[in-house]
């Protein structure tokens, strides 16, 4: 892409609108956008329902993730309960020849990539790292560590440019994470090598207790991209039209050859860091009441209703759906999967060392005095 | 025949492997038109291209985390680390991920790729520039971990490293680069996993590594003088690591001494001893001795002698283990 630079030298092109692109406002209606460097235009009220339909299913199994919690089943539960615009939004942007590199937010996102939730609450439930094939679902395992996996993306987004094919990446960061060295080496190779990733910033506030104003002074994460060369756009994450009217635009943007594309989506986790962390002791009452006016479903289905796109039959539909999801996933989760110690020693090479296999027998005799001792018990 | 130095066969291994798989790409800082500033990626670029062999911004973890990317889409990439304690800001990306993916994904996803890493002291080098960190990549499960002595093992480990399916720590010691074989390339030495004897003896095993070889095998000549035998081992590769070899001399020999340039506490020879001690107990005549680097940061360069395990400190080490009089290893610091 050619920068256009103003007459002080800012490269205007790179630069994000002023104000978070908003395109349906916080009562459901949709408002015209404010002045910024790039116009975007309402997606059609299609692929508005289509998204409402996700974001219905996906809190639906959010919240039921965060029960699973209490009954056990979970080690622990991230809830993305208030982001579901944006975990939705931008996967219903991408298509299945694309990459997806979620952090361990990112259940919901996983949902609507396709995944059996199942499998994607393997981590969580504690059975093995990754419950999902990440080269079937092109989808990297959910990372622990903050901003690591968006060198992967942007790797990953070169290989497929460079194996001749159109497929972008989509890697998932929260406003923490942006402090971390590997946000900033991923953000200026992928501009280097003109990788076709994009970079979405779920800015919820709180990198755990720590509020954004103790991150960064920068007047919007968005600018860190400029910086970098890296066009970069701030959104309301809560307004699931802005969200999908940007993220095809930087679909486009990286698709079409001119590279990667930053997003800071603004938006707000409900629910805490996890189910472990207590919440009230660092933001107040008044703050979480204020952003659940914000709400991306309410506000997405009160536009969809008013205008004729959806009735009382067809929220009911989907709720039931969701409902039949939620169920599903108790239910199967309520099962308790024999892990095989035995597979301990499976894949940390092709082939184990001569030391491993020699542990591997330990094991092995190790379990068989067991069962055997339980054997004798039970006669 | 024609004389081969190390940085030529690994010159050449790279050359080999860019030419017969499409796949391979060699990247880091200064390896493009610069060639690698030891020259090992010399010419890559002006004979395969840019798109072969590149220059990458100067950002370790990048270049690894970028390199793993890439794998994703079924390249196998070499990256160079320009020296040892340059690629510790890529420690995380190295120890998180790349060692853990084959793990973490059940075996769906796989890592073929090699990290290069001129390593150890010896060439007068300021600071930062002459760590022995193999025993950080040791101690981590998913790394195999190689470190050639000659230019036949440089160029046959390299090809191996780069054919690997797993993710592989290539540790090349740089005050080896110029020494020198008559050799014809391509070679194909023993596989990963199998130490080589480089001497064969009686009396003592030493078992060493990369840039220790040459200094064990002068200590063994040294040895010779005073009625030792010395036999001296050479692991290749610290991951897969070869106790068959090990034991077998060992059990033969009776005696031990371990030498490694790495600072000693916590290290590869620590491992070794313990290896040497559990499984030939009964047949040592005396307890295994380790020489190794100090337990100090690597020093400036004019004091790098005094530091670096030499050939007066592995005879002495021998000398020790005739076990005439009982050494006293309490902690200095305690008897004093």
């Amino acid at each position: 892409m050619e920068t256009t630079l103003a007459p002080g030298g800012v490269a205007t092109d790179l630069l994000p609108s002023p104000q978070p692109v908003q395109l349906l406002d916080p009562d459901g209606v949709l408002v015209e956008q404010a002045a910024g460097n790039h116009q975007y235009t309402a997606p059609s009220a299609e692929r508005l329902l289509e998204l409402w339909r996700g974001m219905v299913i996906g809190r639906r199994l959010d919240v039921q993730s965060t029960a699973l919690t209490k009954q056990g089943r979970l080690a622990v539960y991230p809830s993305s309960r208030g982001q579901e615009a944006c975990q939705v939004g931008a996967v219903q942007a991408i298509t299945g020849r694309d990459w997806m590199f979620p952090t361990y937010r990112e259940s919901v996102a996983l949902f609507t990539r396709g995944i059996d939730p199942v499998e994607a609450l393997t981590l969580l439930r504690g059975d093995a790292h990754c419950g999902y094939d990440p080269m079937a679902h092109k989808t990297a395992p959910q990372c622990t560590p903050l901003s690591t996996q968006l060198l992967h993306a942007a790797g990953a987004a070169y290989g497929e440019k460079r194996r001749g094919s159109d497929a972008v990446a989509l890697a998932f960061i929260g406003d923490g994470a942006t402090s971390e060295g590997d946000f900033h080496e991923a953000l200026n190779f992928a501009a280097v090598f003109s990788a076709p990733v994009i970079f979405f910033v779920q800015n919820n506030k709180y990198a755990i207790s720590v509020p954004l104003a103790k991150q960064s002074k920068a007047p919007a994460l968005a600018y860190k991209g400029i910086g970098y060369g890296v066009r970069s756009e701030q959104i309301d994450g809560n307004d699931p039209a802005a969200v999908l009217a940007v993220m095809d635009a930087a679909v486009e943007h990286a698709r079409s050859g001119h590279g990667p594309f930053l997003i800071e989506a603004h938006t707000y986790r409900m629910d805490a860091h996890t189910n472990a962390d207590d919440a009230s002791r660092y933001r107040t009452a008044d703050e979480v009441s204020a952003w659940l006016a914000k709400d991306p479903l309410a506000r997405l289905q009160t536009w969809l209703t008013i205008n004729g796109h959806l009735d009382e039959a067809a929220i009911r539909d989907a709720e039931q759906e969701g409902e039949e999801r939620a169920s599903d996933l108790r239910d199967r989760m309520n099962a308790e999967p024999q892990v095989d110690p035995n597979s301990l020693f499976d894949n940390v090479f092709a082939e184990p060392t001569p030391q491993q296999r020699e542990q591997q027998a330990m094991v092995r005799a190790e379990l068989e005095a067991d069962a055997s001792y339980a054997e004798e018990e039970s006669r | 025949m024609s004389t081969v130095t190390m940085g030529n066969a690994l010159n050449q291994a790279l050359h080999d492997a860019i030419a017969e798989d499409e796949n391979v790409l060699m990247f880091g800082e200064d390896v493009g038109t610069l060639g690698g500033v030891f020259r090992i990626t010399d010419g890559l670029t002006e004979e395969f291209g840019e798109e072969r062999c590149f220059d990458t911004p100067l950002a370790e973890a990048g270049i690894v985390g970028f390199a793993i990317g890439m794998c994703l889409t079924g390249f196998r990439p070499v990256v160079e680390m320009q020296f040892d304690a340059f690629a510790y800001p890529a420690f995380e990306q190295i120890n998180s991920h790349l060692a853990k993916m084959r793990n973490r994904t059940g075996g769906k996803v796989t890592l073929p790729m090699v990290i290069r890493i001129p390593y150890a002291g010896g060439i007068g080098g300021v600071e930062h520039h002459c760590d022995s960190s193999e025993g950080y990549y040791a101690h981590t499960p998913g790394l195999k971990v190689v470190t050639p002595s000659t230019p036949a093992d440089a160029y046959s480990l390299l090809r191996e490293a780069i054919a690997d399916p797993d993710p592989v720590i290539f540790m090349e010691p740089k005050v080896l680069y110029w020494s020198k074989a008559d050799l014809e390339l391509p070679v194909q030495e023993p596989p990963f996993g199998r130490a080589a004897v480089r001497r064969k003896g009686t009396d003592v095993t030493i078992v060493t590594y990369g840039p220790s070889v040459p200094t064990a095998l002068k200590a063994a000549e040294a040895a010779r003088e005073e009625g030792w035998d010395v036999e001296v081992i050479d692991l290749r590769t610290i991951v897969p690591f070869d106790d068959e070899t090990v034991v077998e001399s060992v059990r033969r020999t009776g005696r031990c001494v371990v030498v490694s340039e790495s600072q000693g506490f916590a290290g590869v020879a620590g491992e070794v001893a313990a290896r040497v001690s559990e499984r030939c107990f009964h047949s040592l005549e005396a307890p295994v001795a380790r020489v190794t680097g100090l337990d100090i940061p690597y020093p400036a360069p004019k004091l790098e002698h005094t530091y670096l395990p030499g050939v007066e400190r592995i005879l002495d080490a021998i000398g020790r283990l005739q076990w005439d009089d009982v050494p006293d290893l309490t902690h200095a610091g305690a008897s004093a």
